[in-house]
């Protein structure tokens, strides 16, 4: 990583740790479900975060996500399979409105008590 | 070699007995018309002699030229085509995808008339890229090639991809290319532009040979040679360039008998014994020994014997999914994540192995990915490949240079036989509780695994878009009790079916087009389905959006041979891998990917108007339903379908989905 990504980087990290789980918590779970679309988000975990082990690796964002401060994190600095969203593409208050979102989803049923599923 | 007339008011049969008659009686007693034109000719190129504008003709050339020709004599010798059946027959050669053309008329009316239809039964295609594709497909089920006839050059051009696909996936097609070789007998007009000197060089860099006969007798050497090349490990396909005026030349013996060589397969490579013998001592004095197969189970004996050896090491076996190599229900098979795992590692018919041992991540600032290896440091690496005997420059169907440390240039198949039995020799008598412990160990894994994979299904189970696991296991419920074959791909649709599906015969996965050219999977699966038709299986495809549109028109194929297929839509409504691409590229240069005025970014989605696939399937022919957005309704729908297809007709059902 180049010495300037890296402090824009840090940057965004700070700023996704001063947000804080609080912005998340007063962010819009309607307006991150568009945002979540918008920026691309549902091309790799799904409308729903179900996520995929081709897209994803597997990972699930939804229910229960991960803390917020990691989230916003991973999501600003990541140098794994997901490309980074840096502010400029994605601005705090959509980052939060999208964990909003995911928050938002319901737990699915067990997968036992699904008759298909249930072998 | 005999060349046809262009004049098409010539009766073609009777103008070649023409040419026969007057050959022979030129040969015998020249006319003095023919005298009288030589003489001529040659004292008008002596020197000094003025040359006249046009001669008279003489009173034989006004009289062809003028009087109503009189009826010529059959040629009692039958055209050269006839004799190409009577070859392609001894092959055994069960049908012929194609779309017609002038090029290969000759051997297309033989084939139908003198041929009856029959061994082969031409199959009327719209595209020869999907002619191939159905050869391709066909193969994986029957084990057997098909041939499929191209009009040189434009046909050869369409068919070429599906040809680089059968190339990468390792199956043979005989591909046989008409073409008007001979300049100053060629047609004008179309057929001129139709034609080149060397129709084969198109494909050349991604088939096992071609030829291009030039007389009736190499017809015959050149079919049962491209045939036994074909079907001879490692498997991939040839091509003919076939001279139309060849197909109508009288079969004449030339006093030498026509002859058909017998067909008498080739037996594949196996490894050298002193490297299978290290091979089998590495893995039985493994701690963590892991099976990668891709291609490996050439047949369903294959199988078989992929068992024998995963269980006599109870080692975990990694199914790349090439063909369906091992069992999805056995214990010892297992995600790729054990790779990680492995102290000693054999890859058979693997497409790639640097990228089973190595990661690369599509990230980092310089733009051209991070590498990572998948593997231990000192971890021991194996190989056994037919690809090794194959390879050609100019593709690059091959990754990263990997070094391996045992790496055998042979057919894995045919080498098992002698692995297993030195694999068994090697496992010294200590190491047994060992190795019956590592089983066990697997066995708990697999168990766990699974309830893992169908706790994940659930997630998203009633979403609309419908999730890509509800709609795998909806369709699995209606076709569960039946002899099933499913012949599409699950790999754009997080590989459910395989993950859930117990996958066990030789039929039940049959592998993607091996080049990812994208147009493959249509045509292969009712290719796949035609194989299928008859031996009481049912054939069941899972179909994406992107590749559908690229030649629909093989459905109306389907329709008019009544080949029985379910083909279910993944519609997500994209080019999927293009979307996340651009959607990649849009961060890494920290800008808003511009969606116009669909989902995805400009250029990769396939919306605004959506396409209604049933409408399209409906109007050639098939059963349809959809687009169907509410999973309550897949149930009901599948079941109809199923019934649909089970009496003998092609059904689809079109289904909005998540992404992947």
């Amino acid at each position: 990583m180049s010495g300037m990504r890296v402090k824009r980087g840090l940057a965004a990290l700070a700023v996704g740790l001063l947000i804080g789980q609080g912005a998340a918590l007063a962010a819009s779970a309607e307006k991150g479900k568009a945002a979540f679309i918008k920026f691309g988000c549902w091309q790799c975990h799904g409308t729903q975060g179900q996520g995929s082990v081709v897209t994803s690796g597997g990972k699930v964002l939804a229910p229960d996500p991960m803390p917020f401060e990691a989230f916003a994190a991973f999501v600003r600095t990541t140098n794994r399979a997901m490309p980074p969203y840096r502010e400029a593409v994605l601005s705090n208050e959509d980052l939060a409105d999208i964990y909003a979102y995911l928050q938002s989803i319901p737990k699915p049923a067990d997968y036992k008590t699904i008759p298909l599923l249930k072998q | 070699m005999a060349r046809k007339d262009p004049r098409p008011q010539v009766n073609r049969r009777k103008f070649l007995a023409g040419v026969a008659v007057a050959g022979a009686a030129t040969a015998v007693s020249p006319s003095p018309d023919v005298a009288n034109a030589a003489t001529t000719a040659t004292s008008l190129t002596g020197p000094g002699r003025a040359m006249p504008s046009a001669q008279r003709p003489s009173a034989h050339v006004a009289a062809v030229e003028t009087a109503t020709p009189q009826a010529l004599p059959r040629a009692q010798t039958p055209d050269g085509s006839d004799f190409m059946v009577d070859v392609i027959k001894t092959l055994n050669i069960d049908y012929l995808p194609s779309n017609p053309a002038s090029s290969f008329r000759g051997l297309h009316e033989s084939l139908i008339n003198y041929g009856k239809n029959t061994k082969p039964e031409f199959l009327t295609c719209t595209h020869e890229e999907s002619a191939v594709a159905m050869s391709h497909g066909y193969f994986k089920v029957a084990g057997k090639p098909l041939l499929t006839l191209c009009h040189g050059t434009v046909g050869l051009q369409h068919a070429s991809m599906a040809i680089y696909n059968a190339w990468c996936d390792r199956v043979p097609v005989i591909v046989v290319g008409g073409n008007e070789l001979d300049a100053a007998k060629r047609p004008p007009g179309v057929p001129t532009f139709h034609s080149a000197q060397d129709i084969n060089a198109l494909v050349r860099d991604f088939t096992k040979w071609d030829d291009t006969p030039v007389s009736l007798q190499h017809f015959a050497q050149s079919m049962v040679r491209a045939y036994k090349i074909a079907m001879t490990p490692p498997h991939g396909p040839v091509a003919i360039s076939l001279d139309a005026g060849l197909q109508q030349e009288p079969n004449h013996s030339n006093g030498e008998r026509l002859y058909i060589p017998r067909y008498v397969p080739t037996s594949p490579p196996a490894g050298d014994y002193g490297a299978v013998r290290e091979a089998a001592r590495m893995l039985a004095n493994a701690e963590r020994p892991v099976i990668v197969v891709d291609r490996a189970a050439r047949t369903p004996n294959g199988i078989k014997l992929l068992i024998e050896l995963a269980e006599a090491l109870q080692a975990a076996v990694v199914d790349q999914g090439g063909r369906m190599n091992f069992p999805k229900t056995h214990h010892l098979s297992r995600p790729a994540t054990v790779i990680g795992q492995a102290d000693v590692i054999i890859g058979m018919e693997l497409s790639d192995y640097w990228a089973t041992v190595n990661a690369w991540i599509d990230n980092g600032e310089h733009g051209h990915g991070l590498q990572e290896s998948r593997i231990k440091q000192g971890t021991k690496l194996i190989s056994i490949s037919s690809v090794d005997l194959n390879t050609k420059a100019n593709y690059q169907d091959f990754q990263r240079f990997q070094v391996v440390d045992v790496q055998m240039a042979a057919d894995a198949e045919a080498t098992l036989p002698a692995l297993i039995e030195a694999v068994k020799a090697a496992i010294p008598a200590s190491a047994k509780a060992a190795i019956e412990k590592r089983g066990e160990a697997l066995r708990k894994a697999k168990v766990e695994g699974r309830e893992r994979t169908l706790a994940t299904a659930a997630i998203a189970w009633d979403a609309s878009p419908i999730s890509t696991a509800r709609l795998t296991m909806e369709l699995w419920a209606q076709i569960k009790d039946l002899d099933w074959s499913f012949v599409g791909s699950d790999r754009q649709m997080s590989n459910w079916a395989s993950r859930l599906w117990p996958m066990e015969k030789h039929y039940h996965h049959l592998g993607g087009p091996g080049g990812y050219g994208v147009g493959y999977s249509l045509p292969a699966s009712v290719g796949a389905a035609l194989a299928n038709r008859g031996t009481g299986r049912f054939s069941v495809s899972l179909q994406t959006d992107g590749d559908f549109m690229y030649a629909p028109g093989v459905l109306w194929t389907a329709a008019h041979h009544q080949i029985p297929l379910l083909s279910v839509m993944h519609n997500n409504r994209g080019y999927h891998q293009e979307v996340m691409h651009v959607q990649r590229l849009s961060n890494r240069r920290d800008r808003v990917a511009s969606l116009g005025k669909t989902l995805g970014p400009i250029g990769t989605s396939i919306e605004a108007p959506d396409i209604d696939y049933a409408k399209m399937a409906a109007s050639m022919g098939w059963w349809s339903a959809g687009p169907i957005k509410d999973p309550s309704e897949l149930a009901p729908t599948l079941k109809r379908a199923v019934e649909v297809v089970k009496s003998g007709q092609p059904a689809l059902v079109d289904v909005w989905t998540q992404p992947r």
